[in-house]
């Protein structure tokens, strides 16, 4: 692949973010999802893969599974439009708005030394996603 | 045995993505509207790659199970996050992708925010 083929890829950029944006959203619900229904699934036993499969039945478990399919068919289609080096630097973004959602809704315990970590994490994925998304061939700026 | 489900996990992942990527990329640009969603479920059956690249997934998940199991979480985030350097590297080296200063610069930035994450 050439640079005149990197450059086509330029006009991509607004399915990129829209991409990058749906994908961290459904991978945050699906988490959440998943969290939320498993502290509520009355006992699961370690060992028993079983009792796994019967709680990917309790229907707010089965969403959070639901959301997570399509969180990675949806990178599978970024992935088709940006370089493996951009989209995980900027997906980690998901760390930032998990630690959110963990305050905000679970009413988690998030320590000072997280929240540094998640502002780090927010400057270098914003950093990372000022550079040109496809690049494979051609020259980033 | 815990640096065996990190080894584990790292080659998994790093392995999946660089799989998943170097396919995706040979498919061309990919939508997610329904029509777009049935057209990439068709290609991960098609493509023994794509295929791999989940079992690959489903590999490390389970490591990363089998390591919170045994280990506390401030220990297997921030060893998960090995798979992050590994796979900058390999993009560059295996799939010809340009590292810029600023896109290493954020990457690194980005590796420890994880690696304080888990801390």
């Amino acid at each position: 692949m050439n640079v005149s083929v990197a450059a086509a890829k330029a006009g991509t950029a607004p399915r990129v973010y829209a991409f990058l944006v749906l994908f961290i959203a459904l991978r945050a619900a699906g988490n959440l999802l998943l969290a939320w229904g498993m502290k509520h699934v009355p006992q699961v036993m370690p060992a028993n893969p079983v009792s796994y499969l019967r709680a990917i039945f309790d229907p707010v478990v089965g969403v959070g599974v639901v959301a997570l399919v399509l969180a990675l068919l949806t990178r599978l289609a970024l992935l088709s439009l940006a370089d493996l080096s951009y989209v995980l630097p900027v997906t980690a973004i998901g760390y930032v708005i998990a630690a959110f959602l963990g305050k905000t809704v679970l009413h988690e315990n998030v320590s000072s030394e997280r929240w540094l970590g998640t502002a780090l994490i927010f400057v270098g994925a914003v950093l990372v996603g000022s550079t040109a998304h496809y690049t494979t061939g051609g020259k980033a700026r | 045995m815990r640096w065996v489900l990190v080894a584990v996990m790292v080659v998994a992942t790093v392995l999946s993505d660089l799989l998943q990527s170097h396919e995706m990329k040979r498919a061309g640009g990919q939508s997610v509207e329904p029509r777009g969603l049935m057209r990439l479920l068709r290609l991960i059956a098609q493509r023994r790659f794509l295929i791999l690249a989940i079992a690959c997934m489903a590999v490390s998940f389970f490591s990363f199970l089998a390591l919170v199991q045994r280990e506390p979480l401030s220990f297997a985030v921030p060893a998960s996050a090995a798979s992050f350097v590994l796979e900058t590297v390999l993009a560059k080296l295996v799939l010809r992708e340009h590292i810029g200063v600023r896109r290493a610069a954020g990457a690194l930035i980005v590796l420890c925010g994880v690696v304080l994450v888990g801390g």
